[in-house]
């Protein structure tokens, strides 16, 4: 506040303070409070994504089209912040990796099916990548970057216009944060109390050059100061750091204190699509992409299980040929399954 | 009974009547409690400010919010000041709007929103930014639906079907239409989308004219009759769906066709319908298609200006007894 009267020979300039404050976290603590088969179910859905990825990138190489951004190495954000919500609430996912359509339950068969474009997949083949399940609350996802951002916002007000205790969770990259909808939408979601939480995965790059050079800050989560709503940098591989500070915006949101911005730094140790073949020794170091391959969120959490004995290696076995089987029966059904006809097309433009 | 009102108070009566009738109707836009045209003051002394919901200058965010809570089954009424705000808009509607119930597979994804363009077209000096007429400019995204009244009784009977309506509606409000008169009963009605309206009865020329230039047609109707020429003009009502049957019922009478916009005839409304009628009936007209549309120029920012920029019953009517004159 500038002070007023304060005489004519003074006068008062404001200057917007940048500080952060680090908050130091015992993990061990996160996970006991955390319910057994909650953590068991983070494990298994990341080993799921993983097997998921692999699956795809087998068919690529078989001359398969299908469009994969892949989720290697980022599996920790979508699925630790899944896992605070519940069966009722929604997300709104982006092109980066499967973890969110795991993590909230969608089926791998009709995931494949729908990168297949075939009609039984989960959008009847018309989506492709653009993937949803009204059922699970997975409300699409958007072919434009961070058009699903005041969408968001505008889901929070109809949870507030209802009276209900739901929450949105929008997943975007840090080139998305650049995009006008995302000032627009965190804007409306932040006047709106929407309870809502905005989780950006800053992977330090978009498509094929370095975010440093388009993002106007380092850290995306500074921008939440604009909108005066909270914001949090969490260690984006790491799942139960994720899983503390989401099911905190998420309590906040669905508490009425409106939506929070977290941020998580992250890596994919994947190229941009299954197709992108310079990622490794082309527009990045080898040795960068080797340094991120070393925090892989899957043997973090695994140790974390194995450390506090709530899982055995025969588990972790298991848990691996289970996913890797359930790929390979996805990948047949997905194969087997028959393409829409041109009235199938023209159908869903309308609704009754 | 009946009653006269203006275009507006019948746009207000409909927004009442569905906000009272169904409570997840509500309403969102730039300064709505207020209301720069009139159109939706004081609505929320009845319906509170959470039905009647101010934006921030956001359009491209408050029409995508507010298609998100639609996703959830609320009933938005979205309003954009001038009818230019749509370009600002555009990818929430076309991209998002337009293409999400399909792209999603169908099923539970649904967009029951309504979006009022509203000040469209020219008559208060607002210049090129607040003065176009763009309903030309939105044909080409499948899954919108277009309505445009040119009455206070299809203002109110088409809002309120658009309200009503599963799927995303633009609903295109023209300024010089807002303080006409017309007759609107007191009795609960609403006019079907794909169903066009001739306004009036001819033999001579058969002329489809869209919001503000049917009002003007209706004016060179009257000073044609006194030539002895009789012109019909067919209202489409809705774009999308568009009434094909009574525009060429009214040809096999007529046999010569004139299409009037406010939009820029490149392109335009006129261009569509034209090509409509060509494919259809071409070898049974007695005169090529004329088509009178907004200049090829910006729409320059001052009352004297902007009336050369759009037809005007003074080039409608010569229009028409050019096309009379020939075949």
């Amino acid at each position: 506040m500038i002070e007023k009267n304060i005489g004519s020979e003074f006068t008062e300039v404001i200057a917007i303070d940048k500080k952060q404050k680090k908050i130091r976290l015992n993990r061990n603590e996160i996970i006991e409070k955390i319910p057994k088969d909650k953590l068991i179910k983070m494990y298994k859905d990341m080993v799921r994504t993983r097997a998921l990825d692999e699956k795809l990138d087998s068919m690529l190489n078989k001359g398969i089209s299908l469009k994969q951004h892949s989720t290697y190495g980022q599996e920790a954000g979508p699925i630790g912040a899944i896992a605070t919500l519940d069966q009722e609430d929604y997300i709104l996912p982006y092109h980066r990796g499967w973890a969110w359509a795991i993590g909230k339950g969608m089926e791998p068969k009709y995931i494949i099916a729908e990168l297949l474009g075939k009609k039984s997949g989960c959008c009847k083949g018309k989506g492709g990548p653009q993937l949803a399940n009204f059922e699970l609350g997975v409300l699409g996802r958007s072919g434009v970057q961070a058009a699903h951002i005041p969408i968001c916002a505008g889901v929070g007000f109809a949870i507030n216009y209802r009276n209900e205790k739901k929450a949105c969770i929008a997943f975007f990259g840090e080139g998305a944060s650049d995009n006008g909808n995302f000032h627009e939408g965190l804007n409306l979601a932040s006047i709106w109390k929407a309870p809502v939480v905005y989780i950006c995965e800053n992977n330090l790059y978009m498509q094929f050059d370095r975010s440093n050079e388009t993002n106007s800050v380092k850290d995306i989560a500074v921008r939440s100061i604009g909108y005066d709503i909270p914001g949090y940098i969490v260690d984006g591989n790491d799942v139960i750091s994720i899983y503390h500070i989401v099911l905190k915006a998420v309590k906040d949101a669905k508490s009425g204190k409106g939506p929070s911005l977290i941020e998580t730094k992250t890596y994919r140790t994947g190229g941009h699509t299954g197709m992108d073949k310079t990622h490794y020794g082309g527009y990045r170091t080898k040795e960068e992409v080797n340094k991120w391959k070393q925090k892989c969120p899957i043997e973090r959490l695994k140790n974390d299980l194995l450390e506090h004995k709530l899982i055995t290696e025969n588990d972790i076995q298991e848990i691996k040929n289970k996913a890797i089987d359930e790929m390979n029966i996805s990948e047949e059904y997905a194969v087997q399954s028959d393409f829409p006809n041109l009235d199938d097309y023209l159908a869903d433009v309308f609704c009754k | 009974m009946e009653r006269e009102i203006t275009f507006a108070s019948a746009i207000k009566e409909a927004l009442h009547e569905e906000m009272k009738k169904d409570k997840d109707v509500y309403l969102m836009g730039e300064s709505v409690r207020h209301s720069v045209w009139g159109v939706t003051r004081g609505l929320n002394k009845e319906f509170g400010d959470t039905r009647v919901v101010n934006t921030p200058i956001s359009e491209s965010g408050f029409v995508g919010a507010a298609f998100g809570s639609a996703l959830l089954g609320l009933r938005p009424v979205v309003e954009l000041i001038f009818g230019d705000f749509l370009l600002l808009a555009a990818d929430s509607i076309a991209n998002e709007i337009a293409k999400y119930r399909y792209m999603c597979g169908g099923g539970g994804f649904k967009a029951p929103i309504t979006i009022r363009v509203a000040g469209c077209g020219i008559g208060t000096g607002a210049g090129p930014h607040h003065s176009q007429s763009l309903e030309g400019s939105f044909l080409n995204y499948p899954g919108l639906k277009i309505a445009i009244p040119s009455t206070p009784y299809d203002a109110k009977g088409l809002l309120k079907t658009a309200i009503r309506e599963n799927n995303p509606v633009l609903f295109f409000e023209y300024k010089l239409l807002y303080g006409v008169r017309g007759n609107v009963p007191d009795v609960e009605y609403t006019i079907p989308f794909g169903k066009a309206k001739v306004r009036r009865e001819g033999n001579d020329i058969t002329l489809v004219a869209l919001g503000h230039c049917c009002y003007k047609a209706s004016i060179a109707a009257e000073e044609l009759s006194k030539e002895g020429i009789e012109i019909e003009i067919v209202d489409p009502r809705t774009l999308i769906p568009f009434d094909k049957d009574t525009l060429l019922n009214s040809l096999k009478k007529t046999n010569k066709l004139i299409i009037v916009e406010d939009g820029i005839k490149r392109g335009g409304v006129g261009s569509e319908i034209a090509a409509i009628v060509s494919e259809e009936c071409l070898y049974s007209l007695d005169a090529p298609i004329r088509r009178i549309g907004g200049k090829d120029a910006p729409i320059p920012g001052s009352v004297y200006g902007e009336k050369l920029m759009v037809p005007s019953v003074e080039d409608i009517i010569n229009a028409c007894r050019i096309l009379k004159s020939e075949g």
